[in-house]
């Protein structure tokens, strides 16, 4: 009986890795090999020849020269910008996604409709549309620019606090472009929460505002960890985001090549992952608290 | 006289606030009044290029001319069509997107399949390591594997997007991997069982039963693939470049290559029209496949359950 029970064990062991074999096999060559082999283009000195590749390992030199050469102090640059912008990015995607959940989830007529067109630009926005649309005047800018809009905080913030703001303002819609899924895994949370809840709150004699704090918002808790990493990675990934035109430029360069992109991209990685680990550092200890409730 | 004073507060009351049951017509005529203009905002990209797109040199400079053109004038898609290749190109875009996003869902199925159903050693190892792969930057590995590709010769050959999506690692893979995963994971494990029992083996299991069952989720998955491969550039840039350049990236150089087409003829300058109209036209068999079947796009997202519990 036991020998059976063993063999068991083993079989099953055998079928789960036959099928998700095919992923560790993949996962090893585009993934694992390439992610170490970075690592060691980053330390070392790369060079194309005509019959491969050579790879001389030297140590920190490529970190060092970024902060030397003129390609490195503009990825530098673009990695600052971009660190402002998802500061300010991420808060309005998240909120404004709330909004439009909240709104859909009220009982409306129309609601496939709307819901549809908020949709959208999941569908149609790639790198070079939306880099189209915003020089062309459809990011929103001229919307904001001829109510005075942006020339009131020019005027009232310092430049350093309002060049992001405008930044945002003449591309609000294509910041709101970013927030089509997030919508609607708000709203799947939603559609969740039992209507009896909300009757039994309103019987109590709480209004929609006190509902709102303290029956919906909680309820999403978990979906603004899920949503928020989300939008960071969609925004980190973007491939109009200037940092990775910047890698991928220097790739080719002859000043730089390979080496030193692989350390800008791990300098990238380190980045991103350190947002997103500081990120779950926050809504964790949140969520265990409300659990131990 | 008092009893009609007291109705009509009623009834601003009821217009405020509403009474228990029915909602209140003030807060409803808010909640439209936001979607529609939120809505509108979102649209003005798209209203903006079709208008636009549909100007004439005179009309783009007269400042009278505002949203409807004078005259539909479509030499701005003449041009597009032509500077774009727009046909040839179309045909090898599909090309990089349809297949590995049909292939992608077949195989992420498997592998959702796979850690959904069975029991074995460091799952969640495993588990979490596909769950890394969607977070973690392309960047960081994306050079190397351009270097592999390169000693592989497979480089600027669609087979550099299609050879990851075999082995689950395409764009996005491992969301998909998570869907199907959750998705058969709702599917009680006692229909194995008793399949099981009947003498069927597992991968029988999985192509005449769960398959069957998870067509939604096929769909949904061939779906975003079909978008997510569609709108990437990124790897696209990389992998093929300028040797096998498909929409995306013929609008990305859509300045350059205009400017080469149309350089002697002063009346035919670039403007943003004639740009648009090329966005447009990127942009428009997907608004096409979206149109005819929003639905499974929209609910899919709900219902297969990536909201990630």
């Amino acid at each position: 009986m036991k020998t059976f029970k063993l063999s068991r064990v083993m079989r099953e062991n055998l079928i789960g890795y036959s099928f998700i074999g095919v992923w560790i096999i993949g996962f090893i060559i585009f993934m694992a090999y390439p992610f170490i082999q970075s690592l060691i283009f980053s330390l070392s000195d790369v060079r194309i020849l005509g019959s491969g590749i050579e790879v001389n390992f030297h140590g920190m030199t490529n970190f060092r020269r970024i902060f030397e050469i003129e390609e490195g102090f503009i990825f530098i640059e673009a990695l600052n910008a971009f660190l402002r912008e998802i500061v300010f990015q991420v808060p309005i995607i998240i909120v404004f996604s709330v909004l439009i959940a909240v709104l859909l989830n009220q009982n409306i007529k129309g609601r496939g409709f709307f819901r549809s067109i908020f949709f959208l630009p999941v569908i149609i926005s790639s790198g070079p549309v939306i880099n189209e649309l915003i020089t062309q005047g459809a990011g929103g800018a001229n919307i904001f620019e001829s109510y005075g809009f942006i020339s009131i905080i020019e005027n009232t913030l310092s430049p350093r606090l309002s060049d992001p703001i405008i930044n945002i303002f003449s591309q609000i819609i294509i910041i709101f472009w970013f927030s089509g899924v997030q919508i609607l895994i708000f709203l799947a949370g939603l559609q969740k929460v039992d209507r009896q809840i909300y009757e039994a709150a309103r019987v109590d004699g709480a209004g929609p505002w006190e509902s709102f704090w303290k029956i919906t918002l909680p309820s999403l808790s978990s979906l603004v960890f899920v949503n928020v990493i989300y939008t960071v990675v969609l925004l980190s990934t973007f491939s109009e985001n200037q940092v990775i035109i910047e890698i991928q430029r220097n790739m080719l360069r002859p000043n730089t090549g390979y080496g030193v992109a692989s350390a800008m991209a791990w300098i990238y990685f380190i980045v991103v992952m350190g947002m997103l680990g500081l990120l779950t550092l926050l809504f964790i200890p949140k969520k265990q608290k409300e659990g131990g409730r | 006289m008092q009893n009609i004073n007291l109705q009509t507060k009623k009834r601003i009351y009821k217009f405020f606030y509403g009474t228990n049951g029915t909602d209140a017509l003030f807060s409803k005529l808010v909640i439209y009044l936001l979607l529609i203009s939120i809505g509108f905002l979102y649209l003005y990209p798209m209203l903006y290029m079709l208008s636009n797109s549909l100007k004439s040199q005179s009309d783009i400079i007269n400042p009278m001319v505002n949203w409807v053109p004078t005259a539909f004038y479509l030499g701005n898609y003449e041009r597009s069509l032509v500077v774009l290749k727009y046909f040839p190109t179309l045909f090898r875009s599909l090309y990089i997107t349809v297949l590995p996003a049909f292939i992608q869902t077949l195989i992420t199925s498997f592998i959702g399949y796979g850690f959904a159903k069975f029991n074995f050693k460091f799952k969640k190892v495993w588990l979490v390591l596909v769950l890394m792969t969607f977070v973690i930057p392309a960047q960081v590995y994306m050079i190397p594997r351009f270097v592999m590709f390169f000693e592989f010769d497979l480089l600027y050959k669609p087979m550099a997007i299609i050879l990851p999506a075999i082995f689950g690692q395409g764009v996005n893979s491992a969301i998909f991997v998570l869907i199907f995963y959750q998705f058969f994971r709702m599917i009680p494990q006692s229909i194995n069982e008793a399949a099981e029992i009947d003498g069927a083996n597992p991968y029988y299991i999985f192509f005449k039963i769960a398959v069957p069952l998870a067509v939604p989720a096929f769909i949904t998955s061939f779906l975003f693939g079909m978008v997510w491969y569609w709108n990437e550039t990124y790897i696209t840039s990389l992998f093929l470049g300028s040797a096998y350049p498909n929409l995306q990236l013929r609008l990305a150089n859509f300045v350059s290559e205009y400017q080469q087409i149309y350089a002697s003829e002063q009346l035919m300058r670039l403007n943003e029209g004639v740009r648009l109209a090329a966005t447009l036209l990127i942009i428009l068999p997907m608004l096409i496949i979206y149109f005819i079947i929003q639905r499974w796009f929209v609910e899919g997202v709900e219902k297969t359950g990536v909201t990630g519990e």
